[in-house]
C-alpha cells in the first residue's frame, strides 16, 4: 500500500459554504517526492492537514503508512514529519533550544538521527546560540526542516516551505529535498511556485480545492493539446491588445516580456506566417513569433480554462 | 516525563525572554500595593469636623482646641443633637464629627477615664481611618499633658465609629483584593494569551502532531505560570509585611494552599479563553474585560458590595474572585482557620472542578 | 527620452552605522514600468519609504512627480499612488465604499466621487458585487479592485510592494493587463518584489543587493547578458553572496 493516500476527500467550511477540497483522490508511492501545486486558497494547506490527522475530512478517506487519518490519528503523528506554511518556530528561542525541544517533544535527541539532518544542521550550526527571530528567512526555514526531520519521520510533508524566501534560498531548499530523498522519506510539498513544479518527481496541479491534472511533470507538459507560440514585440501591451482582438487566436496571455498564443484552427502552419505579416505591417516592431514547449504555467493555464471555462 | 520538562522550560525561556510579561507579571503587583498602600491614604487636610460639646467643660475646651490648633481641622463647633449629626452625613455635608459626653470632664477628674466618640464617613474608608487616627493622637497627646508626665492618670478613649461601613472595608482589605487580581492577570490572561500564541505562530500544529499528549500540552502550558502565579503571592505579601507594616494574622500555609485552588481556577479560566479564540488581541481582551473587570466591581473591595443592588450581589455569588477574597480577609486580616472559611471553599474548589473540565473537555486535539 | 518622473543621484540612507541604502543612482521615465527587486533586507523597503516621501535619506538627491524628497514630501504624497499584497483594502467595508473612502482620502472632488465610483465598478464587472463586502471577493477580484483603487485619484506613479504573490496565472496575467493599461496611460508603475517572475513583466528592472544596485536593465538583456533563461537565475548569479539577508 502506498504511503499516502487520499481516497475521494471532500473538505467544506463555515457549514459547506467554502469548498477546500472537492473529491480529491490521489496516491504517493514510497520514496516519491510529490508536489502540490497551486496559488493560494486552492486548498493546499487543507489537504495537508487532513493528511497530518488535524482536520477531518467532510466525505472520503485518507491513510498516511496505511493508517487511517482519523483512527489511527495518534500513531500517524509519531511517524510523520510535518512543516506547516508560514511555521515560524519559536522566535525568542535561540536555534539549539528550538532544536532540543522539538527533538524532545518528539522522544528523540539531536544526536540520535544527526546524520539525517546533518547537511542541513552544519549550515546553521554557527548561530546555535541566536535567537531563531533574529535569523533570515532561509535560515529560518533550514531550522525548521531540521525540527521537522528531528525524529526521522518516514513521510515528511511541507505545507509551502519556500513562500516569501528569496530565490538563492529557494534553490538550497530544494536541493536539500533531493538529498533526503535519496535517503529513502517520501516527501510531499506544496507551492504556489509553478517553477518549482520541474523539480518534483509526480505533481498535482490544484485549483479551488480541485485537482487538475497530476502525473509527472514532463508528461503534464507533453499533454499540452495544441502547439503554442511565443510573440514578442516591442510593446507588449498593444501587442497583447490586438492580438487579443483578432478571431483566430484562441488563448493569449503575457509570460514576461513574450505573449504565449494557441490558435484556434491548428491545421494549417501557415497561419503564423500570415500572423507576423500582418502586426508588422501594423506597426510592430521588433516583432517575433515562434513555436516554444509549452512550460508547467502554460499546462496550467490550459487546464484552468478547460475545467472552468474561461 | 522528559518531554514535560523540557516544555515547561520553555515557557519560562518565553517569560523571561519576553520584557513585557515580566513586567506585567512583577511589575504590576508592585504598582498596585504602591498605589493602593499610598496614595490613597495620603495626608488629609482642613477636614471640617464637626464638634459637639455636650459637656462644656474646662477639658473638653481644651481638647477642642488643640484640634483646632492642628492643620488637619476646620473645628465647626455646634449645638445640635446626635440625630441632626446623623441627617448631616446623610446630606453629605459632614464628613467627620467629635461628639463629647455630658459628663466628660468629671468622668476624667473623678474616675480617671472618660470617653469620646467620633464618627466618620465610611464610605470613603481611606479618609475616615486617616481622621480616626489624627484624632487619637491629637487626644493621647492632650492626655499626657494633663497627666504631666506622670504615668497616665487620665485616660480618654476614643470610639470610633464608621458608618455605613462599619467594618471599615477598603482599609487593609485592598491586598487580598490585589492578590485576586494579580492572580486573575497573571494566570488568566498570560496562559491565554500563551497558548494562543502558539495557535497563531502556528507551533501548536507542530505540538499537536507530535507525540505529546494534547492534554500535557495544556498542563505544560499550565504549570509554569501556577509556580510563578505563587511567587507573585509570596512577593505581595512580602511588599504587604514590610513595606505596608500589614501583620499576617492567620496560617501562611492555609493562605497558600488556598491561592494554590484560585489560581487553578484562573488557569483553567485562561485554557478556557484560548479554546475560543485564534487571536492573541481577543484573548487578551476577554481575559481583561471578562475577568478582571467582575474581580473589580463583585469581590468587594473596592465597593462594598452591601450597597450594590441585588441582582449585583447576586451576580457576584458566581465570580471566583469573590470567595477567595473573602477566604483571605478571613485568613490573613481576621486570623480565622480553615473551620471558618470551608464553606467558601468548598464553593471555589467546585467551580475549579466545573472550570477545568469545561477547559479540558474542550480543548480540540485537531483543528477546527 | 521620456519624462523623468523619479531620479534618484547617490542616494544614501544610514542607520547608524549600517547602510540599509548605499550610493544607488537611477531614473524612471514616464510611463514605464519599473521593477525594483532585492532579496529580504537588501534595502527595497527603505529605498521605497523614501521615495514615497515616509522617511528622509541621509544624503543624495532625489526627486519623484518633481518634488525634492527632503523638502516636498507632502507634494509627492499628492502625487502617488500605493497598494500592497498585504494591506490595501477594508475587508469588512462594501467595495463601494472602500472606493468613495480611499477616493475621498486622496481628493477626488466629492461631485465626481459618485459617477468616477460606477464607472471604476462598471468597468471592473463588479455592478453585482457594489454592495458586498470586500472579505467575500475572490482573491484575485481584490487585487484588482486594489489596484483600481491606488490609481483611483489619477496619480502619477504607483508603487506596489508583491502584488501578485501567491495568485493563479490566470489573475496574475489579468492583474498586469491592467498594469500595462494604467502604463500606456501615462502612469509610471513603480513594482517592488522579491518574486522574480513579476520582474519579467517590468520594462527594466534594478537588482538590489546589499544596499547597492547590482543591475539596472531590462529582463531580457539581463537574461542575455548572464547567458540564462529567467529572471531567477539572473536574481540567483548576483545575489548568491549576499551578505545580508532578513526577513
Amino acid at each position: 500500500m502506498n504511503p499516502v493516500v487520499l481516497d475521494h476527500i471532500t473538505k467544506t467550511y463555515e457549514n459547506g459554504k467554502v469548498l477546500a477540497a472537492s473529491d480529491v483522490s490521489f496516491e504517493v508511492a514510497s520514496g516519491e517526492l510529490f508536489g502540490l501545486i497551486g496559488p493560494d486558497g486552492a486548498g493546499k494547506t487543507s489537504l495537508f492537514r487532513i493528511l497530518t490527522t488535524l482536520l477531518l475530512p467532510d466525505k472520503g478517506n485518507a491513510s498516511v503508512l496505511g493508517l487511517d487519518c482519523n483512527k489511527d490519528f495518534e500513531e500517524i503523528r509519531r511517524r510523520i514529519g510535518y512543516m506547516p506554511g508560514r511555521f515560524s518556530l519559536y522566535q525568542d528561542l535561540t536555534v539549539k533550544e528550538n532544536l532540543d525541544f522539538f527533538a524532545t517533544l518528539f522522544g528523540s535527541t539531536l544526536e540520535e538521527n544527526y546524520s539525517l539532518i546533518k547537511d542541513i544542521y552544519e549550515q546553521i550550526k554557527p548561530f546555535n546560540n541566536r535567537r531563531a527571530g533574529k535569523l533570515s528567512g532561509g535560515m529560518k526555514q533550514k531550522l525548521a526542516l531540521c525540527c521537522a526531520l528531528i525524529h526521522k519521520p518516514e513521510v515528511l510533508f511541507l505545507d509551502e516551505p519556500t513562500t516569501g524566501v528569496d530565490v538563492v534560498s529557494r534553490k538550497e531548499f530544494w536541493d536539500m529535498l533531493k538529498t533526503l530523498k535519496q535517503q529513502g522519506i517520501t516527501i510531499v510539498v506544496s507551492t504556489p511556485y509553478m517553477d518549482e513544479a520541474m523539480l518534483c518527481e509526480r505533481i498535482a496541479l490544484i485549483q479551488t480545492g480541485k485537482i487538475l491534472t497530476i502525473d509527472t511533470p514532463g508528461k503534464i507538459i507533453a499533454a499540452f493539446p495544441v502547439p503554442l507560440y511565443a510573440v514578442k514585440a516591442k510593446d507588449t501591451y498593444r501587442l497583447l491588445t490586438e492580438l487579443r482582438k483578432r478571431s483566430e487566436i484562441a488563448s493569449c496571455f503575457a509570460f514576461g516580456d513574450y505573449v504565449h498564443i494557441t490558435l484556434k484552427d491548428n491545421s494549417n502552419e501557415s497561419q503564423t506566417d500570415q500572423l507576423k505579416q500582418e502586426l508588422i505591417q501594423a506597426g510592430h516592431e521588433q516583432f517575433e513569433i515562434k513555436r516554444i514547449e509549452p512550460t508547467i504555467e502554460d499546462s496550467f493555464i490550459q487546464l484552468m480554462s478547460q475545467t472552468y471555462g474561461r | 516525563m522528559k518531554q514535560f520538562l523540557v516544555f515547561i522550560r520553555k515557557e519560562f525561556f518565553h517569560v523571561f525572554r519576553d520584557k513585557r510579561t515580566l513586567l506585567i507579571m512583577f511589575g504590576l503587583p508592585l504598582v498596585q500595593i504602591v498605589l493602593f498602600g499610598f496614595a490613597l491614604t495620603s495626608e488629609v487636610k482642613n477636614i471640617t469636623l464637626t464638634v459637639i460639646d455636650n459637656s462644656r467643660d474646662l477639658n473638653s475646651r481644651q481638647l477642642t482646641d488643640k484640634i483646632k490648633s492642628s492643620s488637619y481641622f476646620v473645628v465647626n463647633e455646634s449645638n445640635i443633637d446626635y440625630n441632626d449629626v446623623l441627617k448631616l452625613f446623610k446630606k453629605n455635608e459632614a464628613k467627620c464629627a467629635l461628639i463629647f459626653p455630658s459628663r466628660f470632664g468629671d468622668d476624667l477628674k473623678h474616675n480617671g477615664k472618660a470617653q469620646i466618640q467620633i464618627l466618620t464617613d465610611g464610605s470613603d474608608p481611606n479618609t475616615a481611618k486617616t481622621v480616626v487616627n489624627y484624632i487619637s493622637n491629637i487626644t493621647s497627646a492632650y492626655q499626657q499633658e494633663i497627666s504631666n508626665g506622670k504615668p497616665l492618670e487620665y485616660v480618654i478613649t476614643p470610639e470610633p465609629r464608621m458608618l455605613y461601613n462599619e467594618e471599615g472595608n477598603g482599609s487593609l482589605n485592598f491586598i487580598p483584593g490585589v492578590m485576586a487580581l494579580v492572580l486573575m492577570i497573571v494566570s488568566t490572561a498570560l496562559t491565554s494569551v500563551s497558548v494562543v500564541k502558539e495557535k497563531e505562530l502556528g507551533t501548536m500544529e507542530i505540538l499537536l502532531v507530535s507525540p505529546f499528549k494534547p492534554l500535557m500540552v495544556l498542563i505544560s502550558k499550565a504549570v509554569p505560570y501556577l509556580i510563578l502565579s505563587l511567587l507573585n503571592i509570596i512577593m505581595i505579601l512580602v511588599l504587604a509585611v514590610f513595606v505596608l507594616d500589614v501583620t499576617i494574622k492567620g496560617s501562611i500555609i492555609l493562605l497558600f494552599l488556598e491561592s494554590m485552588l484560585f489560581i487553578i481556577t484562573c488557569l483553567s479560566l485562561g485554557l478556557m479563553i484560548s479554546n475560543t479564540t485564534n487571536s492573541q488581541q481577543t484573548a487578551l481582551l476577554l481575559s481583561m474585560m471578562g475577568m478582571m473587570l467582575p474581580t473589580m466591581i463583585f469581590t468587594g473591595f473596592m465597593f462594598p458590595l452591601e450597597n450594590m443592588p441585588k441582582v449585583f450581589q447576586w451576580i457576584s455569588n458566581i465570580i471566583p474572585s469573590r470567595w477567595y477574597f473573602l477566604i483571605i480577609k478571613a485568613v490573613m486580616l481576621k486570623g480565622l482557620g480553615f473551620g471558618y472559611v470551608w464553606k467558601e471553599t468548598l464553593i471555589l474548589f467546585g467551580m475549579t472542578v466545573l472550570t477545568l473540565t469545561i477547559a479540558l473537555k474542550n480543548f480540540k486535539t485537531r483543528l477546527s | 527620452m521620456a519624462d523623468k518622473v523619479i531620479t534618484c543621484k547617490n542616494l544614501t540612507k544610514k542607520f547608524g552605522d549600517f547602510y540599509a541604502v548605499h550610493n544607488i543612482s537611477f531614473d524612471v521615465s514616464q510611463g514605464e514600468i519599473f521593477g525594483f527587486l532585492g532579496a529580504n533586507g537588501a534595502g527595497k523597503t527603505t529605498a521605497m519609504r523614501i521615495l514615497c516621501g515616509l522617511s528622509y535619506p541621509t544624503s543624495g538627491e532625489a526627486s519623484v512627480a518633481g518634488f525634492d524628497v527632503y523638502t516636498q514630501q507632502e507634494r509627492i504624497k499628492q502625487n502617488i499612488g500605493y497598494m500592497s499584497q498585504k494591506f490595501s483594502l477594508y475587508e469588512n467595508l462594501t467595495v463601494l465604499e472602500n472606493i468613495t473612502f480611499f477616493g475621498g482620502v486622496y481628493g477626488v472632488p466629492a461631485a465626481q466621487l459618485k459617477e468616477r465610483s460606477r464607472q471604476l465598478i462598471a468597468k471592473l464587472g463588479l455592478t453585482n458585487e457594489a454592495k458586498k463586502l470586500v472579505a467575500s471577493l475572490p482573491l484575485g477580484w481584490k487585487q484588482k479592485l486594489a489596484f483600481s483603487v491606488a490609481i483611483f485619484h489619477e496619480p502619477k506613479i504607483v508603487f506596489l510592494d508583491e502584488p501578485t504573490g501567491g495568485v493563479d496565472p490566470v489573475t496574475r496575467r489579468q492583474f498586469w493587463d491592467m498594469i500595462y493599461e494604467a502604463a500606456a496611460n501615462g502612469i509610471t508603475v513603480f513594482v517592488t518584489t522579491h518574486y522574480m517572475d513579476e520582474a519579467e513583466y517590468c520594462d527594466r528592472v534594478t537588482i538590489m543587493v546589499d544596499g547597492k544596485v547590482e543591475a539596472l536593465d531590462s529582463p531580457g538583456n539581463l537574461k542575455s547578458r548572464f547567458d540564462v533563461t529567467s529572471m531567477d537565475e539572473v536574481f540567483y548569479r548576483l545575489a548568491r553572496n549576499a551578505v545580508r539577508s532578513g526577513d
